[in-house]
């Protein structure tokens, strides 16, 4: 079992519920991102999402294309997340998730991405843009190289995809709160909590819960349904504002109400 | 309206597919049933041709270009698209896709533009069956081609301004597709080309296919034969497979052309089939990484930033950077400005079944003028590219039978046209000066 399914046995065994923060990798810096990997473990961060910038995000919504941007303009590639990820590792055990669209590791090349990866230190790979159907030959160079494959589930999809995506699924199952692109909302959508309770009759890997979740009372009515939260926009736009800023401080205040 | 392309899982070989966020997986799915349920239904295929006939004026003609075809010494034919309600081929596949809206009980309509033309398609047909119409354009695209803009907003679409990226075509499909996302359940998208996750290559090809077989019956009613060679613009690759795919069957050579810009280095220009040294690559690359296999390599590249990739759903060509991120791209024509290309087209270049080439800015603006002299027609500028293969390969076409489709009437270039020319007039003067 890796570092994620390690720690979603932990975390089940202390009958307690995971936190995951995605943070675009190379905003402001790749050093940057490097410290705020440890500052993140620090404050009891479960799984860290590292979003390999990409130039047409089209899933994102503006606070991700932003920093998508801004990472990319400054040479942020694949391979020096990689690097970064190596530099992470050196002093963290905090489980890692590479959360990228599929044109940069096509690009890279999936045999050599996955035993690369692996190599750095990740622990797992979403990609936004391929479904299970289109996934065969990637979930093959994944496990062969010991990588976690975490998919999407949406509130659009019908319970035989909901089946097929937790079986391609390994660490955990990402469900998507809402039909959209990433953001800040004003309250959780009335579509997660029936997502979950289809989600968890069909499986029995855990489920995280993202997509529009950005403040304490959506991270706690997210955490009564699901197994773990995924914050993005809300700590992405915080260090817009606050390149520097107490990132883990934020970790601390959206988890207060869990 | 059929072909054995692509397979069940919509994919052209290793082309095509479906790369997609899950939240799009089902709706493609439903839409692929709606759509192959009233393809079988003579009622939706009555009322669809009606309208081609009725509202959009089909079939169009097919006009021989005698003043041309004398300068350049072959026999040239022209597929008059540009005489289709809207002045564009674009209608055909708005209009089917409209159709299809109605049929699925949607009522509102996203659509992404570049060159303006699909987007007023999309608008006509929006006002025509009382669909509520969004249109996705980049700002650079909306300076360039602004009547177009006017004519949407008098058809009571909402044009909305892309700032991002590049600001062109390729921006205004990534936001429509995050509006598609969000709303899913009410709201259909229609795709204005050949691109895209399944089943958009294939539908729209379907949509278009009338351009073809309208066209095999005519050159051979009114040249008395079949032609030697086929001649389309490619940007996404919508009206080259609408003419093209009458034809696969028969002896008949096919040429695509693609927007070389201003010169073979990348960002330069819009050729996702040029190779780094500047022309049409001739030999197939190695066969990409599909989803199922996995023996999966590093992608083939063809130098001049062209590789096989994964853009808005579709596995193709595209043009893109080391790291794999899309490069921008130019072309003087808004229309043929996009870094991929249909999927179906990157199967039918490797097979060698079609011909792909580029021709420059600088001769895509002389041959419309050429054509406009000659002929008494406008051509858009993007099918001004075709036009200016025939006469840059005048001398290998000799003799020949040659049909060039038309897609498009360039009224919505003068702006562009006017532009350019005073820049070069300007660019001329600087460079008298300093000799």
């Amino acid at each position: 079992m890796g570092r994620i399914g390690e720690r979603f046995r932990r975390l089940r065994e202390e009958r307690r519920k995971g936190f995951v923060a995605f943070v675009t990798a190379g905003d402001p810096s790749l050093e940057r991102t490097v410290e705020v990997a440890g500052e993140m473990e620090k404050a009891g961060v479960d799984v860290l999402e590292l979003g390999v910038p990409f130039s047409d995000p089209l899933a994102d919504g503006p606070i991700i294309q932003r920093a998508s941007e801004r990472a990319l303009s400054r040479g942020t590639t694949l391979i020096r997340v990689l690097e970064a990820v190596h530099r992470i590792r050196k002093t963290s055990d905090l489980p890692l998730l590479l959360f990228s669209y599929f044109n940069p590791l096509l690009r890279f090349g999936l045999p050599a991405l996955a035993r690369e990866a692996a190599a750095a230190g990740v622990d797992g790979v979403l990609v936004t843009d391929l479904p299970p159907e289109e996934a065969g030959g990637w979930l093959e160079v994944a496990r062969d190289a010991g990588l976690d494959t975490v998919f999407l589930a949406a509130p659009t999809s019908p319970d035989e995809r909901l089946r097929r995506v937790a079986g391609a699924s390994r660490g955990f199952v990402y469900a998507i709160s809402r039909t959209g692109v990433t953001g800040e909302r004003d309250a959780l959508s009335d579509d997660a909590r029936p997502l979950l309770s289809r989600i968890k009759a069909l499986t029995r890997e855990p489920v995280a819960l993202g997509f529009g979740i950005s403040t304490p009372e959506q991270v706690a009515a997210a955490a009564s349904v699901a197994d773990a939260v995924v914050v993005g926009s809300a700590l992405v736009r915080f260090q817009e504002e606050h390149p520097h800023g107490d990132v883990a401080g934020q970790v601390t205040w959206l988890r207060s109400a869990i | 309206m059929t072909t054995a392309r692509p397979d069940e899982q919509g994919h052209f070989g290793p082309y095509g597919g479906r790369y997609v966020p899950e939240t799009l997986m089902e709706p493609l799915r439903e839409l692929e049933a709606a759509y192959a349920e009233a393809r079988r239904d003579p009622a939706f295929r009555d009322e669809f041709a009606r309208l081609l006939r009725d509202y959009v004026g089909r079939p169009t003609p097919l006009t021989f270009a005698g003043r041309l075809s004398e300068r350049l010494g072959s026999r040239v034919w022209l597929k008059r698209e540009d005489l289709c309600h809207t002045g564009a081929h674009k209608i055909n596949n708005a209009l089917g896709q409209a159709l299809l809206v109605k049929r699925m009980g949607k009522t509102r309509v996203v659509a992404e533009t570049g060159a303006g033309q699909h987007g007023v398609a999309s608008a006509t047909v929006c006002a025509l069956l009382g669909l509520e119409c969004v249109v996705y354009m980049g700002t650079e695209d909306m300076a360039r081609q602004a009547p177009n803009v006017r004519r949407m907003r008098l058809l009571g679409a909402e044009v909305r301004p892309v700032r991002s990226g590049s600001r062109t075509l390729k921006d205004a499909i990534n936001e429509a597709m995050r509006d598609w996302v969000t709303n899913v359940r009410t709201t259909h998208y229609l795709l204005g080309s050949v691109l895209g996750a399944h089943p958009y290559p294939a539908m729209v090809r379907d949509f278009h296919a009338v351009i073809g077989e309208e066209a095999r019956g005519q050159v051979r009613a009114q040249a008395g034969s079949l032609p030697d060679v086929l001649v389309a613009c490619v940007g996404g690759g919508s009206n080259a497979l609408g003419l093209f795919a009458a034809f696969f069957a028969d002896p008949v050579a096919m040429v695509g052309v693609e927007a070389g810009g201003r010169s073979s280095r990348p960002g330069d220009h819009a050729a996702r089939f040029l190779d780094e040294r500047g022309g049409a690559a001739a030999r197939p690359p190695e066969p990409p990484p599909a989803g199922r296999r996995s023996e999966s390599v590093v992608p083939p590249s063809l130098g001049s930033g062209s590789a096989v990739g994964v853009l808005h759903g579709t596995c193709t060509y595209v043009l893109q950077d080391e790291a794999g991120n899309v490069l921008p791209t130019h072309s003087i024509s808004a229309g043929l400005d996009y870094p991929a290309v249909g999927p179906e087209h990157a199967l039918l270049r490797d097979e060698g079944r079609v011909r792909y080439t580029a021709v420059g800015d600088d001769e895509a603006l002389a041959a419309f003028h050429l054509l406009s002299e000659l002929e008494g027609i406008i051509p858009a500028l993007e099918s001004a590219h075709a036009v200016a293969w025939v006469v840059k390969d005048a001398g290998s076409l000799a003799g020949k039978l040659v049909l060039v489709n038309l897609s498009g009437r360039g009224d919505k270039d003068l702006g562009i046209i006017e532009s350019a020319e005073n820049a070069a007039k300007v660019d001329g003067g600087q460079r008298t000066q300093r000799g």
